[in-house]
């Protein structure tokens, strides 16, 4: 498929989407004016389509520096009248919480909706949160899609939802909805059309403090307010469509409750194993649909509660019970039924299914030892940093340089932050002790800094750094705090897949914008020692490290040199193996770890489509069996 | 349970997996059956074991249960062992032969003829295809994922004909390797048929 369909498409028309392509379509659809995001798997995509596409679909994009910035980009343009739409994911809600909490309040004028994308089973981050949590803690509506076409269309009833009810409303995907393909059909297509000079419309901001400045005697009586409208919203919720039963009961004993990805494994388990029992799938979740839920539950005797991540509609379900009086049992994760954490499939919650009804005789596949050997004896293929990546360099060199100052692995602790550096954290590297959160490795490097005598070297890359590396560079500097922070600028946010950031002179739409300089950041966040750095010249790492670490103060060193994925670079020619003067020290392969070099039958062997031409392996053999490539 | 296929596809991060992947959940889309698929993305691309899931016809849910793939479809040897969890006796198990060594590994990389062996004395339909030298006589490395989507069109309980993958081939890649691709095509599908 062309990706232009998903602005030229017409109703009716149907095309194989991935989810997150489907969000994209109901954006269209909907007619939003802006989108701002700060990329994060599994919601990257949708940044990636609409960066390509916005100019001609009338929307503004940005690329944020960071999701709270995103919030409060698509909060004003809300509350300037126009459609506006963020998108994150999970754990992008905590950094935006600040601001979006306040939004709950304000309440929108055009519609605000914000996609945020759960990761059960951490397949990309490092925590599995729940951001049905958020619409709870906030109070303001939640929608849960199951597949492809349910992103679509909630996506654009949740903008109608948000402006009926000058609410923010959230949609919740999890990986599993975000990265699913399936058949979309596509609906109408809202007018967005400019009135101006730009691409997009432009709306005009009402002035009313009452509204939107939440100073104290406003912000109570903003609250009441809030509370009027879920209450009204809850009304909406206990009538939607989107909370629907589907029938295959013949007897009304069991029954089950689920939602989101979850329901297609409880919808896939009922129907292939024809189990009696209807299920109730909640796609509008919070305010939660207490009189449907009650309705479904009064026939029953038992009801399953299928539901990634956390036992949300299960505690609700049990709150119904309880105020409605209802005599029903409830099997879910509370009660050990199905697992408190990870994502769910069908064999998960048929498994759980099997506990309570003992419907399948389980039978174990049984297979030769040969091939139970094989299948335990076969090498791993985890993530690995790409030939050619410039962290490696950078890794190997402050490894070299602790070493050659008499250190020992123990004296340096390595504050990680989020990005394809964290895949330090592998041999021959170990260059990852200790990670929190976007930006964490330098408010990190403060703290271990006075907590213990050990030295530290706090890793970040560009676009995490701009994201939230500098308010703890002033910390650092203020309170005199002694770390080695490395900024691995490789001009690009290259784990989620190669957006651009403030340290190149492209914006989200892929016009030229002014570029934000990581060294005169540093320098004017006070720090005395800032050194930039080509990562491939090894000794010049080695040295600038040694330096760096003999200080007694936030020491910044920039790694500069482009991530190898980015398109259109021209590649060096790869490294050639001088076989004669290869003594097999391995030197090259247990100390480099990259994926071009490897050993085969004792062999030395260069992967010569792999290979990036970076030379750091050359630096590092000592008796000349490697030489670049003509 | 006519018309329903599951093919549960499986190599390493850059192998065209995804893409071919697309193109048989668009054909199937094209010949009004239900597809759902699977993707992984993000981290997990680089450079490590890479998977997607199909199922075609009445499933909510992209994710095949333990030994419910009527076809397995290594593009790599070892990938296929990974995937085996995914087998039962019915399935057929495609795999192409050329091994791609992981770089630091713990374990040493089996001889692809011992997994070949080992597969046979425990599954009824293994078919291994030299799919990369196949790919190469087609005209690049590169039309590997096509040289497998032959072979998957060419089993006899696939749902969707061959002209359907072809079409959704051509609605998906670049038309100046149109000629390519359609000679992988149809070396794989021969691979299989004979």
């Amino acid at each position: 498929m062309n990706l232009k369909e998903l602005v030229t498409g017409v109703s009716g028309e149907k095309q194989f989407l991935l989810g997150n392509e489907a969000a994209v379509r109901g954006v269209i659809e909907a007619g939003v004016s802006i989108a701002a995001t700060y990329p994060g798997t599994p919601s990257s995509e949708i940044g990636n389509v609409l960066s390509v596409l916005a100019k001609e679909a009338n929307i503004y994009f940005e690329f944020s520096t960071n999701e709270k910035v995103a919030m409060e980009v698509a909060a004003t343009a809300a509350a300037s009248g126009l459609r506006s739409f963020t998108f994150m994911k999970h754990v992008g809600m905590n950094v935006a919480a600040d601001s979006f909490m306040t939004t709950a309040y304000s309440g929108v004028r055009g519609g605000m909706v914000i996609l945020s994308a759960d990761d059960p089973s951490l397949f990309s981050s490092q925590n599995e949160q729940d951001t049905r949590n958020y619409a709870r803690l906030a109070n303001v509506p939640i929608l849960e899609p199951s597949n492809c076409q349910e992103v679509k269309d909630m996506v654009k009833y949740a903008f109608d939802l948000s402006e009926q009810f000058q609410i923010p409303v959230i949609v919740r995907t999890t990986t599993r909805v975000s990265h699913m393909r399936g058949v979309v059909e596509f609906g109408d297509v809202n007018d967005n059309s400019s009135n101006n000079d730009n691409h997009w419309k432009r709306g005009h901001f009402k002035k009313d403090p009452s509204q939107f400045v939440p100073v104290p005697a406003f912000a109570g009586e903003m609250h009441v307010k809030l509370w009027d409208k879920i209450h009204e919203i809850e009304t909406i919720a206990n009538a939607s469509d989107l909370n629907s039963e589907v029938n295959f009961a013949s007897d009304k004993k069991y029954g089950v409750i689920s939602s989101s990805s979850a329901y297609n494994y409880a919808h896939d388990v009922v129907k292939f194993n024809e189990l009696d029992a209807d299920i109730l799938k909640l796609g509008f979740s919070y305010p939660f649909p207490q009189k449907k839920v009650a309705e479904f539950l009064s026939d029953l005797d038992e009801v399953f509660i299928v539901e990634e991540v956390d036992p949300i509609i299960e505690k609700e379900t049990l709150a119904t019970i309880g105020a409605k009086k209802l005599d029903v049992i409830v099997h879910g994760k509370l009660d050990g039924t199905f697992p408190l954490y990870h994502e769910f499939n069908s064999d998960v919650v048929g498994e759980g299914f099997n506990k309570i009804l003992n419907f399948d005789e389980n039978e174990s596949a049984s297979y030769s030892s040969s091939l139970e050997k094989l299948s335990q004896d076969i090498p791993s293929r985890a993530p690995v940093l790409c030939a050619g990546c410039p962290h490696r360099a950078m890794y190997y060199g402050i490894n070299k340089a602790i070493g050659e100052l008499g250190l020992k692995a123990d004296d340096v602790v390595f504050a990680s932050d989020i990005g394809c550096y964290t895949l330090g954290i592998n041999p021959p590297y170990n260059a990852a002790d200790y990670l929190l959160s976007m930006g964490s490795s330098v408010g990190d490097g403060c703290g271990f800094s006075v907590s213990t005598d050990q030295k530290v070297a706090s890793f970040i890359g560009d676009s995490t750094f701009f994201h939230s590396g500098i308010s703890p560079l002033i910390n650092a500097v203020h309170n005199k705090h002694n770390f080695v922070l490395t900024v691995l600028d490789n001009r690009i946010t290259a784990m989620t897949g190669g957006q651009p950031n403030p340290g190149i002179p492209v914006d989200g739409m892929g016009d030229e914008a002014p570029e934000i300089s990581i060294r005169k950041l540093a320098l004017a966040c006070g720090c005395d020692y800032v050194r930039v750095i080509n990562p491939f010249n090894l000794e010049q790492v080695v040295k600038t490290y040694k330096e760096a670490f003999e200080r007694n103060d936030a020491a910044v060193i920039v790694s500069k040199a482009p991530c190898t994925l980015i398109k259109g670079l021209t590649r060096k020619p790869p490294v050639k193996l001088v076989e004669g003067n290869c003594n097999n020290c391995d030197k090259c392969v247990s100390e480099l770890a990259c994926p071009a070099i490897s050993k085969i039958n004792g062999k030395i062997v260069i992967d010569q489509s792999q290979c990036d031409g970076c030379n750091v392996c050359i630096q590092v053999c000592k008796y000349g069996a490697l030489e670049a490539g003509r | 349970m006519d018309n329903h296929y599951s093919i549960y596809i499986c190599g390493v991060g850059g192998q065209g997996i995804i893409k071919t992947s697309t193109i048989i959940g668009e054909a199937a889309m094209n010949q009004g059956l239900d597809v759902v698929m699977s993707e992984i993305h993000g981290m997990s691309q680089r450079g490590g074991s890479v998977s997607t899931e199909l199922k075609i016809g009445g499933y909510n849910s992209s994710i095949i249960p333990n030994h419910g793939a009527d076809m397995l479809l290594s593009f790599e040897p070892i990938e296929t062992i990974r995937g085996l969890d995914k087998v039962n006796s019915e399935t057929k198990i495609v795999y192409n032969t050329h091994p791609i060594i992981p770089s630091s590994s713990d374990k040493a990389y089996p001889s692809v003829d011992s997994i070949t062996k080992t597969l046979k004395e425990n599954f009824k339909h293994v078919l291994p295809i030299d799919g990369t030298n196949l790919a190469i006589d087609a005209g690049s490395v590169l039309a590997l994922n096509m040289v497998l989507l032959g072979a998957v069109t060419a089993d006899d309980k696939f749902p969707l004909s061959k002209d359907s993958v072809i079409d959704a081939m051509k609605n998906n890649l670049k038309p100046k390797f149109h000629d390519m691709n359609l000679k992988a095509i149809e070396s794989g599908y021969k691979s299989i048929k004979g």
